[in-house]
């Protein structure tokens, strides 16, 4: 057995998990991010207590409908029985217990509204224990649970596998309540790590008092507000707090300068200088206690990972596969599966009219018409494809091609983090081709890649009219298409491959004209070493975004691809 | 058609010591078999099902339980005697809908009866067993999801339908797949013990070998089967040997540290990496009849266990393999 490390991230995820498994109901739950053995070691010691102190404990699967979450009419047992039979959600099931929710990040917005829901509405509604797997920062669990949980742990990096016996408290109520310093030093310390919601704050008030408690005390000291700021408030942090000095062992980088908003609140916060050590303690104790890659994050200036439409396509509705949704009215052929409970449901409010025109008795089972058959669906996420369009002529590829080439492998990386698919088109001397049909293989776009030469002239209206029909046939398929240009915009072979200027400019105009009919998503990346009026232009006439890149590397071009992505939807 | 017996497959050493060790220590969690088609992913997966000593399983019950499950899971097991039944083997396919993967409500009854009853799917069938998924790569997103969390708990719960069910599902976990058609989440590829990498043979005489032993098979099935028999019986021997020794097996503090000092010098993320290289070189050494784990185990599992961990760059083009067997010689000399 190897000796722990000092401070194992697993220590202060086992404190917050002996505080939450105290009051589940109390701090709303606990986000464990990051699988590792740890974590499954803490997981199993949480079933542990649950069970000793018989609050219920059950993993909720993502494929949960809204009758076995929420509760609803027993449908089948109601007829059977020929009575009202309520059949119990898994939310009251579970009440003054908690849900272990595996997969957070995967969690369907409307699931994790109906948690929310339950949540905010208090008393003993079950609070959640959120794995959180996320692989990158584009994908986390949804906001409105990550807010409701009090403690965000980080155990991807634990290099322990057994825990420790969780402890727990008795009654809060012998706690005295925080006085106004301490709710001062509070306050102020999230301010200066850049919390802005009021409820982390309300969570670390409570998480101060449960820490007391925990060791016995019956008022709340330093120690229990550092441990508070610590568990709740430092992973939350959404900028560095204003302070001189990192620590020397972690990052050797001076602290950025201070963000203009960040300067006019301290002097607010030191008119009261008595509180200054104790807060100054405090954002001491939560830079210690912020995750590594979350401080490397800050210091560049970077926001936290936020939760965007990530990798997917618009979503469809499919009859076959994905997320339940509700039913509708359909006859179940055609590999449809029929809705049961649905079609029940929809039968039973005319059993007696068509009983009575049947002149059937009471004891005829169920009268069931065709018009009554309910049918499930099932939404499908659509997965995008980003199709690049690399201009490798000479006039571009000179100098330019290499860098386009590695940002194109960038991007691919990410593509297959976010499960979207490639394709890539290439244009150059008097011909456009599709050099990769969409993929997500890295290996092969890679070998494309590599393989793609360079020179000769701009067939910009060739390239164009390869990327449209590229487009067309991955929208045909379900799929929602994206479109990188990377071009310097000096169209000079027309589309019937015939040199000349004036010609080739007006044929890549149509055919940026003919993309923005289409309506597309894109972005045009203008890679010459001037940028010209042309690389606006042809962004305008697609009805695309614009990003001009004189100077820019491989990475550059990357991430502004990604800050600008396409079809990244707003609903 | 009668199956292709284990010890007939010629060649692929690799992904056959990957499995026998699956085999000997279910809990590691299952092999990815990376490569092209026709390289005897399949026949191997499969044929291995058959080796393995059968399961003492509750009659009758849909899970085939175990003792131990029954305990657990009262409420959905089966009552009877016990009795000996062959290891399941379920071949899930890539277009498998969500009912038919975690079960659903049996239509039937519910309609005539008005009765709510549970129709297991394959994740059922599987426990206790091997589930093979051929292209896992190319598995929708949504079923992933929910292979992963049965696979990181071990049960599925199902709450659907009006259905609340949880039973149990403990399966090693079989993968196969051809890098060049998609990529597998990192999530999915993570929860996977051992990954080994399968190339048609290129020597012309391991080719022909092959060739032989198929048109062999075709010809006489049960002859063929018959032939081989004695193999495969040995291999069976060795496996349940290989169960029974590997409880009695603890790799020593040396051997920890290799594994840590391996892991760090190959860039091998989390601590998982290095549980899978510790208990997949005590597989091997029971598997092996060795008396105790020792470092030339460790080395010998050390590609299969960590392949797949490496952290990913996407400009850095050697291949994972050769980065492990040069952090071995480095470390090791």
């Amino acid at each position: 057995m190897t000796t722990p490390a000092s401070s194992d991230p697993l220590e202060d995820a086992s404190l917050a998990a002996s505080l939450f498994a105290s009051a589940p109901s109390l701090f709303g739950g606990v986000v464990l991010r990051g699988a590792s053995p740890a974590r499954d070691a803490l997981v199993a010691e949480l079933q542990r207590v649950f069970a000793q102190f018989e609050k219920p404990l059950r993993r909720l699967p993502g494929h949960v409908d809204d009758d076995r979450l929420l509760g609803g009419i027993d449908i089948a047992t109601s007829l059977a029985t020929r009575r009202t039979v309520r059949s119990t959600g898994v939310i009251e099931e579970c009440e003054g217990g908690a849900l272990i929710v595996p997969m957070a990040e995967r969690v369907e917005p409307g699931t994790a509204g109906r948690l929310a829901q339950a949540l905010d509405e208090g008393g003993s509604a079950p609070a959640l224990i959120l794995l959180d797997d996320a692989h990158e920062a584009d994908d986390a669990p949804p906001q409105s649970l990550l807010e409701r949980c009090a403690f965000h742990c980080e155990l991807g990096a634990s290099r322990l596998w057994q825990v420790a016996t969780l402890r727990s408290f008795g009654n809060l109520d012998e706690v005295a309540a925080l006085d106004d310093a301490a709710l001062e030093a509070l306050a102020a310390t999230a301010q200066a790590l850049g919390v802005a919601s009021v409820r982390p704050l309300i969570f670390a008030g409570s998480a101060a008092r449960a820490h007391a408690a925990l060791e016995g005390r019956s008022t709340v000291i330093d120690t229990d507000l550092a441990a508070a700021v610590r568990l709740v408030l430092a992973p939350r942090a959404t900028r560095m707090p204003p302070m001189e000095e990192p620590p020397e062992e972690e990052q050797s980088e001076p602290p950025p300068p201070p963000e203009s908003e960040t300067t006019p609140d301290d002097p607010g916060e030191q008119q009261s200088p008595g509180d200054a050590p104790l807060e100054e303690m405090l954002v001491e104790a939560a830079k210690a206690a912020i995750p590594a890659d979350l401080l490397a994050a800050l210091a560049q200036g970077a926001a936290p990972r936020r939760v965007t439409g990530g990798g997917t396509g618009k979503r469809r509705k499919s009859g076959l596969r994905g997320k339940p949704l509700g039913a509708r009215q359909g006859m179940p052929t055609g590999g449809k599966r029929l809705a049961l409970i649905d079609t029940l449901r929809a039968a039973v409010p005319w059993q007696a009219v068509r009983r009575k025109e049947a002149n059937a008795g009471d004891d005829t089972p169920i009268l069931m018409r065709k018009e009554d058959l309910r049918v499930r669906r099932f939404e499908d996420k659509a997965a995008r494809v980003t199709i690049f369009a690399v201009d490798a002529s000479g006039s571009a590829a000179a100098a330019r091609l290499a860098e386009a080439k590695g940002a194109v492998e960038l991007m691919l990386a990410q593509a297959y983090v976010t499960r979207s698919e490639v394709a890539l088109v290439a244009f150059r001397g008097d011909c456009a081709e599709l050099l990769l049909p969409p993929t997500r293989s890295l290996t092969r776009a890679r070998r494309a890649l590599s393989e793609l030469p360079g020179g000769g002239g701009t067939p910009l209206a060739m390239g164009l009219d390869a990327v449209r029909e590229c487009a067309d046939a991955v929208q045909s398929k379900g799929r929602t298409p994206s479109l990188v240009v990377l071009t310097d915009g000096r169209a000079n072979i027309g589309r019937d491959g015939q040199p000349g200027r004036k010609q080739a400019g007006e044929d890549a105009m149509a055919s940026a004209a003919a993309i923005a009919r289409a309506g597309y998503d894109g972005i045009v990346i203008d890679i010459s070493a001037r940028a010209g009026p042309e690389g606006r232009n042809l962004a305008e006439a697609m009805g695309a975004r614009f990003l001009a890149l004189p100077r820019g590397d491989a990475r550059a071009i990357a991430g502004a691809v990604e800050t600008l992505q396409p079809g990244r939807e707003a609903a | 058609m009668a199956r292709f017996p284990f010890s007939a497959i010629v060649g692929q050493d690799e992904m056959k010591q990957a499995l026998l060790i699956a085999a000997v220590d279910p809990s590691l969690g299952g092999v990815m078999v990376f490569g092209d088609r026709g390289t005897g992913k399949s026949t191997a997966a499969r044929a291995l099902a058959r080796l393995l000593p059968p399961i003492t399983a509750i009659e009758n019950c849909p899970y085939g339980c175990s003792k131990e499950d029954q305990a657990r899971y009262s409420d959905v097991c089966g009552t009877g005697p016990l009795r000996k039944r062959p290891v399941p083997f379920v071949d899930m396919p890539l277009g498998a809908t969500e009912d038919r993967v975690i079960g659903s409500l049996d239509l039937e009854r519910a309609l005539r009866s008005g009765e709510k009853a549970f129709e297991p799917g394959l994740l059922a069938k599987a426990h206790r067993g091997f589930l093979y998924i051929d292209e896992i790569n190319l598995l929708e997103d949504h079923l992933v999801d929910l292979l992963l969390d049965v696979a990181a708990s071990g049960e599925n719960v199902v709450e659907r339908e009006g259905l609340s069910v949880r039973h149990p599902a403990r399966f090693v976990l079989i993968g196969s797949g051809n890098p060049e058609e998609g990529e597998l989440r990192p999530q999915l590829l993570d929860r996977f013990g051992l990954s080994v990498e399968v190339r048609t043979p290129a020597e012309i005489e391991t080719r022909i070998a092959i060739m032989r032993a198929v048109a062999q098979q075709e010809r006489d099935p049960d002859g063929f089967e018959a032939e081989w028999a004695g193999e495969d019986d040995k291999i069976l021997k060795q496996i349940a040997r290989g169960k029974a020794k590997l409880p009695k097996l603890t790799p020593g503090d040396d051997l920890l540290e290799d594994a840590a000092k391996l892991c760090l010098a190959v860039g091998a993320d989390g601590l998982r990496g290095e549980l899978t290289l510790m208990r997949a070189a005590r597989a091997l050494a029971a598997l092996k009849g060795a008396k105790s784990v020792r470092r030339e185990h460790l080395i010998a599992i050390a590609p299969s266990a960590l392949r797949h961990r490496l952290r990913r760059d996407v400009l850095d083009e050697t291949g994972s393999a050769a980065r492990i067997t040069r952090a071995i010689e480095e470390q090791f000399g």
